[in-house]
């Protein structure tokens, strides 16, 4: 018998009461694609495109323009909009589920381009969910200490999995990217995240491999998306204590404008702007949150310091929701 | 839940497919088809769907849906059920 070991005591890192988001940053690739043009490659009209998604156009990024391509650009537009230079940064997150290649990881790579120096750096794949996630590991990172200032990206090129001969799927994946610049506050200004994923309905959306394209079942996941994600996004604003009709912006992940609508409709945000990116965007998985916020602060649509709901959800089946301050 | 009658599903129905889609309840009869006459699509079948759930109590699976072409093919389906 050794006598009891006394274990020295281990010092935590000094964190901040809350966290914040500073400025958000988009990017969107150049081309635009019409439901015009893609009527003329697969059996579709704008009309049936219109009613069934809500989308009008889309941006598809060219064949040389990376996932990370994209993340540099929205990154850098969120870290000079935050005030903030690129050594202040000690994390970066990239949310994505469409990257060319998974070794080496983006994020490393985005910030090393961006000029930040020797972040944590890694790739989140929460799919369409995966902005909220990362927006929560950012927060969290902060809070703790664990980061002092971190920059959150979702860039995605779902146009890597796009088969443009599935009128069903071809319709809807657009490319593009957001980021949102995370540093700490004495007050909260990202609130308590509800999360979760529900694994039973994994094979709903799906990628087989790298040379496969993305499949879904259309009327599952819409049927998932219409009933289930808005009781996690009223469990969001009651756990941050703000009640719908004192919301200012609601930003659903923009999968399709009659979910959105749908969740807007159970939400009853009576007088919040309801994000309907998708319209000229398409739905860009993890970047379509933080790309809608982004393109609302900058036309003015919303107050800034006022609570915004996030809500991300789609492929895993994955979901999470936050309220936010808006910068 | 009680079982309902057949006019109680009818008028169930037709009181959801105006909420949904703003189709008139006079225009939802027994013998209509949701796709060629009240040109109802897929993802308004599962709001559709989902709805009379809530309202009859049966669940109304994604594979069954495209069996139930008619308002009656419904209204059968939902009183087998609650049988």
């Amino acid at each position: 018998m050794t006598a009891a070991y006394e274990a020295p005591a281990l010092r935590l890192s000094q964190g901040s009461p809350g966290a914040r988001i500073l400025a958000f940053g988009d990017y969107q690739p150049a081309k635009v694609v019409t439901n015009d043009d893609l009527a003329k490659i697969v059996d579709t009209s704008d009309e049936w495109i219109r009613s069934r998604v809500g989308i009008a156009e889309r941006r598809i990024a060219g064949p040389e323009e990376t996932v990370g391509d994209m993340a540099v650009q929205a990154g850098g537009k969120a870290l000079a909009a935050s005030g903030l230079s690129p050594e202040d940064i000690d994390l970066v997150i990239v949310a994505t589920c469409s990257v060319e290649t998974t070794i080496p990881n983006q994020a490393a790579s985005v910030a090393h381009r961006l000029g930040v120096k020797a972040p944590a750096a890694f790739d989140l794949n929460a799919a369409c969910a995966g902005f909220c996630y990362a927006l929560e590991t950012a927060a969290s990172a902060v809070r703790a200490g664990s980061a002092r200032n971190a920059l959150v990206i979702g860039a995605e090129k779902m146009s890597n999995w796009i088969d443009w001969n599935d009128r069903s799927t071809c319709i809807i994946f657009a490319d593009g990217a957001g980021a949102a610049v995370v540093t700490g506050a004495a007050e909260p200004g990202v609130g308590p995240v509800v999360w979760g994923s529900a694994g039973e309905l994994a094979d709903k959306i799906t990628v087989a491999d790298r040379r496969s394209f993305i499949k879904q079942e259309g009327q599952a996941v819409f049927r998932w998306a219409t009933t289930a994600v808005a009781p996690v996004a009223l469990e969001a604003c009651e756990r941050a204590g703000i009640a719908p009709d004192q919301l200012a912006a609601v930003v659903p992940h923009q999968a399709n404008l009659r979910i959105v609508d749908a969740i807007a409709r159970r939400l009853k945000a009576v007088n919040a702007v309801v994000a309907d990116d998708i319209v000229h965007s398409g739905n860009t998985s993890a970047a379509s949150i933080p790309m809608a916020l982004s393109r609302m602060i900058e036309r003015g649509d919303v107050p800034s310091g006022a609570p915004a709901l996030l809500v991300g959800f789609g492929a895993g089946l994955s979901y999470a929701a936050q309220v936010i301050h808006l910068p | 839940m009680a079982v309902a009658t057949e006019q109680e599903i009818l008028d169930g129905l037709a009181e959801i497919i105006d909420e949904i889609v703003g189709i008139d309840k006079s225009e939802v009869t027994p013998e209509k088809s949701f796709v060629d006459d009240l040109d109802i699509d897929s993802l308004s079948m599962v709001e559709i769907a989902v709805a009379a759930q809530d309202k009859f109590g049966v669940e109304i699976p994604d594979d069954k849906l495209k069996d139930l072409k008619t308002v009656k093919d419904v209204i059968v389906y939902v009183q087998n059920l609650q049988q």
